[in-house]
């Protein structure tokens, strides 16, 4: 059963491999002219004042939360589709709660405003 | 020889290669197709210099690229600058893994058992696919983060707040066609839509889901950051978000991992909602030329819709894939899981 899992380690293997032989490559054939002023981080022509990482919306932070309920619960219908039909009734009218229940929280984020951006 | 390396895992590799030969091959081809068909789109002709009408430019630009300077700048965090287009590239081939593209194939009897068109079949196919083409978005994350400089924060951030609202409903639409197939495997859920409804429409899950595969194609559109969702390289605002910091390959890779992936969605697709392989006409072991059709017709809309729409406004994106797309995939889900257990 694992084994049909190998290929796609293998195929993971191969991917990476490809990527720094590729980067190796570039390396050994590009030219290097490197100064200063070329490895100043771009900002239009203009010296940047503050490091990057400043800080940012609580919104990005928001989207975050949301997106691993929500996720989650995705990823929790899955094995439910898959035997659905051997569930019968009583699997449909057990998710309809479940979906139920996200919807009560789904239509709590939007009234609370998570849902807004601008 | 060490003992791990057996004739199968040999076998194996052959078939990793050709497969990502064909991944790296339909990407070049989808980049001079962007180009050609844009080019007609604004009536002009496009690249027609190297090669036959520009074939080879693709080519051509990847040796640009390989000769170009490369620059880490000073201010960058270097392992994670180094280590993004990694990720992205692996993330993005390896999520081509469980995809077949065709029945089998013996090469006129020489192989047996025959080749099955696939690198492998794993029963959770499709969670494969889900979970593989979700780890691209750390690349891009990391590469926003580690470059420092605020072009590629604002697109690392964006972009992932973008790919991660819809990826719900791209999972959503998903689970929909899980539950009409009863399977995960994409072998599985290909094979069931063979036959036709009397005799002229095939049995496509198209026809079933054809909300589904709408709230489907959106979110992937946006899962892979194309107009009219590109913005994490919305290059007005964000010079060219993400990437700004990166030259030579590893810009190469980046959009080496965008292209690929493109291919993967409009293949995945093609597998759930167009049938993968199966058409009329052509024996069963020439099915991957249907395939490639069905793949290349999603590939060339992806185009299509590039020219012809303008990109959203960010606050609309994030309300459209949250406030409508999700809501219609609930619906969506629910309406097919009850009518699954009404009409049996």
């Amino acid at each position: 059963m694992l084994r049909a899992y190998i290929p796609i380690f293998l195929f993971i293997l191969v991917g990476i491999a490809f990527a720094i032989v590729t980067l190796i490559v570039s390396r050994l054939v590009h030219a290097e002219k490197a100064n200063e002023v070329k490895l100043e981080p771009y900002e239009c022509g203009i010296e940047p004042q503050t490091d990057a990482r400043d800080r940012y919306s609580v919104r990005y932070y928001l989207v975050a939360m949301l997106f691993v309920i929500f996720d989650v619960e995705t990823v929790f219908m899955f094995p439910w589709a898959v035997v659905l039909d051997r569930l019968a009734l009583f699997g449909l009218i057990e998710m309809f709660l479940f979906v139920l229940i996200l919807v009560v929280g789904y239509a709590y984020a939007w009234k609370k405003g998570a849902l807004e951006w601008a | 020889m060490p003992a791990f390396i057996t004739p199968t895992v040999i076998a194996h590799l052959v078939l990793i290669f050709a497969v990502m030969n064909m991944l790296v091959l339909s990407s070049a081809f989808m980049v001079w197709m962007e180009r050609k068909v844009c080019a007609y789109i604004q009536d002009r002709l496009g690249p027609n210099r190297v090669g036959f009408e520009g074939l080879l430019q693709p080519f051509a630009d990847v040796f640009k690229l390989l000769l170009k300077e490369e620059l880490v700048p000073k201010a960058a965090d270097k392992l994670l600058f180094l280590l993004a287009p990694i990720i992205s590239v692996a993330a993005a081939l390896t999520a081509f893994s469980v995809v077949p593209f065709g029945t089998q194939i013996t090469l006129f009897g020489l192989l047996d058992p025959p080749l099955r068109l696939e690198v492998t079949d794993v029963n959770v196919g499709i969670l494969v696919v889900f979970a593989i083409t979700s780890m691209g978005v750390y690349g891009i994350v990391l590469a926003g983060w580690s470059s420092n400089s605020k072009y590629s924060l604002l697109g690392g951030l964006r972009s992932s707040a973008q790919m991660i609202s819809y990826e719900i409903s791209y999972g959503l639409a998903l689970a929909a066609v899980v539950m009409l197939a009863g399977s995960l495997s994409l072998r599985e859920v290909v094979m069931n839509q063979s036959g036709y409804w009397w005799h002229l429409i095939p049995r496509w899950y198209l026809f079933l889901q054809p909300l589904g595969f709408l709230i489907f194609f959106t979110a992937g559109v946006a899962e892979t950051n194309r107009a009219p969702f590109d913005f994490p390289e919305a290059e007005q605002e964000l010079v060219a978000g993400y990437h700004t910091e990166y030259s030579s390959m590893s810009f190469g890779l980046f959009f080496l991992a965008e292209y690929v992936n493109m291919v993967t969605v409009s293949a995945v697709a093609t597998s759930l909602y167009l049938g993968g392989w199966l058409g009329p006409f052509l024996p069963d072991w020439l099915g991957w030329i249907w395939f490639l059709i069905k793949t290349l017709a999603l590939l060339f809309f992806y185009v299509w819709m590039r020219w012809t729409l303008p990109r959203y406004r960010y606050d609309q994106l994030m309300e459209f894939g949250w406030k409508y797309l999700l809501p219609v995939a609930i619906v969506n889900l629910i309406v097919t899981a009850a009518l699954v257990i009404w009409l049996g």
